[in-house]
């Protein structure tokens, strides 16, 4: 139990310990567990970030999508109306030449007639006078009564 | 070794100290008794004290430095691990008990815990390993065996602890005066509790106040420590066959007497330099 220089050693050790420790060790660990610490809170914060990111992703995901269908909808409607249009069109389109065609089997079908009639009428006429002569036994003037008989023939 | 000489000589043996110094008779040298370290007086150096505690500190500061160096902020290694749960819990301690700005404080822990831990640690090797090892090697170096002192635990020698309250005392005395003044460190010894018509009885009563810090640091430690040691060498004088009933529960007990201890003296070293840097 004597106190001796040994005090004096241990405080030289001592403060030796105290001061490499200020110095070597304390200011690094100490620094990386404040490092550890921040990247935890960034990690964490960045994990926020994405899971809010996700979200606004998934809304604008969704958006496109509603917008898509609404186009597509649209798109077809307006196909549909198209659609619905040539058909009428055409449907127009062939009245028209039915009736075109209509018309001019008329005008074809009266010209047949026509002519048919002028036919008729010339054959009549000559059908007339020839009974006429017969009628008459006597020639008569083809000349002088032409305009009898085509006036005949125009009333037939 | 309790079969070859008495309980009292085992016992003044296990508690004497390698000791080397200036011998009154013999001139400079080592002391080949208790009495002759007795006699060397102040001139002499307990060199297992010094042994220890100084290659103890090395191999604190050599498993802390090496940590720092490779220190990473990413996934801690086994021993980084380790090296940061005792720096987080000295970190914990010390910013819930010290409010100040001061670089040196937390070290100054971290240092106190871990160093003392492991001197108080070496009690739990059993009492005569070492001694009886270096026994042996003093022999073998032509040495008398009966004359080869080592004491392993550190903090069982008055000096040690002594001499790490009274660096905690410098400092106390240092942070008072740097933070008030030399003027306020002496009106606080000297005005306070009961006013200036009282100054000698407050002078009187500060400064036992003072002083006790520092003995009461050095005194619970070491008597800690001496004591348990003690119990320990007692322990050893029973027959081989017995010592396990008592030493293994004294044993585990003193895990918790060796822990706390370390943690003691490092909570009340924050707590006195908190006071110093207290304004009253």
């Amino acid at each position: 139990m004597n106190i001796n220089l040994t005090i004096f050693g241990q405080i030289i050790a001592f403060a030796f310990f105290v001061v490499f420790c200020m110095k070597y060790v304390w200011p690094p660990i100490t620094g990386a567990l404040a490092e550890r610490k921040k990247k935890i809170a960034e990690g964490l914060d960045a994990a926020d970030r994405a899971q809010r990111d996700l979200e606004l992703a998934q809304e604008k995901a969704m958006a496109d999508m509603r917008k898509s269908k609404e186009e597509a909808a649209a798109i077809i409607e307006q196909a549909n109306k198209r659609a619905n249009q040539i058909v009428d069109e055409a449907k127009e389109k062939a009245r028209e030449e039915a009736t075109r065609l209509v018309t001019a089997a008329q005008a074809e079908i009266d010209q047949e007639a026509n002519r048919a009639k002028e036919v008729l009428r010339a054959e009549v006429a000559a059908l007339v006078v020839a009974g006429a002569e017969k009628i008459l036994e006597a020639s008569v003037d083809a000349n002088a009564h032409a305009q009898l008989v085509e006036k005949l023939a125009a009333e037939l | 070794m309790a079969s070859e000489m008495t309980s009292s000589a085992y016992i003044s043996h296990h508690l004497t100290n390698w000791t080397f110094g200036v011998h009154p008779e013999h001139g400079l040298g080592f002391a080949h008794t208790a009495e002759d370290a007795a006699a060397m007086g102040f001139w002499a150096i307990h060199v297992d004290t010094m042994l220890w505690s100084v290659g103890l500190g090395l191999f604190f500061i050599w498993m802390f430095r090496k940590v720092a160096k490779s220190v990473t902020s990413g996934v801690p290694g086994s021993t980084q691990n380790f090296v940061e749960v005792i720096i987080e819990f000295i970190e914990d301690n010390v910013s819930s008990i010290f409010h100040y700005k001061n670089a040196l404080i937390a070290p100054l822990a971290l240092t106190i815990f871990v160093w003392v831990f492991l001197m108080n640690t070496m009690d739990l090797v059993p009492v005569d390993w070492i001694p009886f090892l270096t026994q042996k090697i003093g022999e073998a170096f032509g040495a008398d065996p009966h004359h080869v002192y080592m004491k392993v635990v550190p903090t069982t020698d008055i000096n040690a602890t002594l001499g790490m309250a009274i660096a905690v005392f410098g400092l106390i005395l240092y942070y008072s005066i740097k933070m008030k003044g030399i003027g306020g460190f002496l009106g606080e010894l000297a005005f306070q509790p009961l006013g200036k018509w009282m100054l000698p009885f407050n002078l009187f009563l500060e400064i036992v106040g003072l002083l006790a810090k520092p003995v009461s640091l050095a005194l619970r430690l070491f008597g800690n420590m001496y004591a348990g040691e003690m119990i320990f060498i007692l322990i050893a004088l029973l027959p081989f066959w017995a010592q396990w009933l008592l030493s293994v529960p004294w044993a585990i007990f003193h895990i918790l007497v060796i822990t706390l201890q370390a943690f003691i003296f490092m909570v009340l070293t924050i707590v006195y330099l908190a006071m110093a840097h207290e304004d009253h």
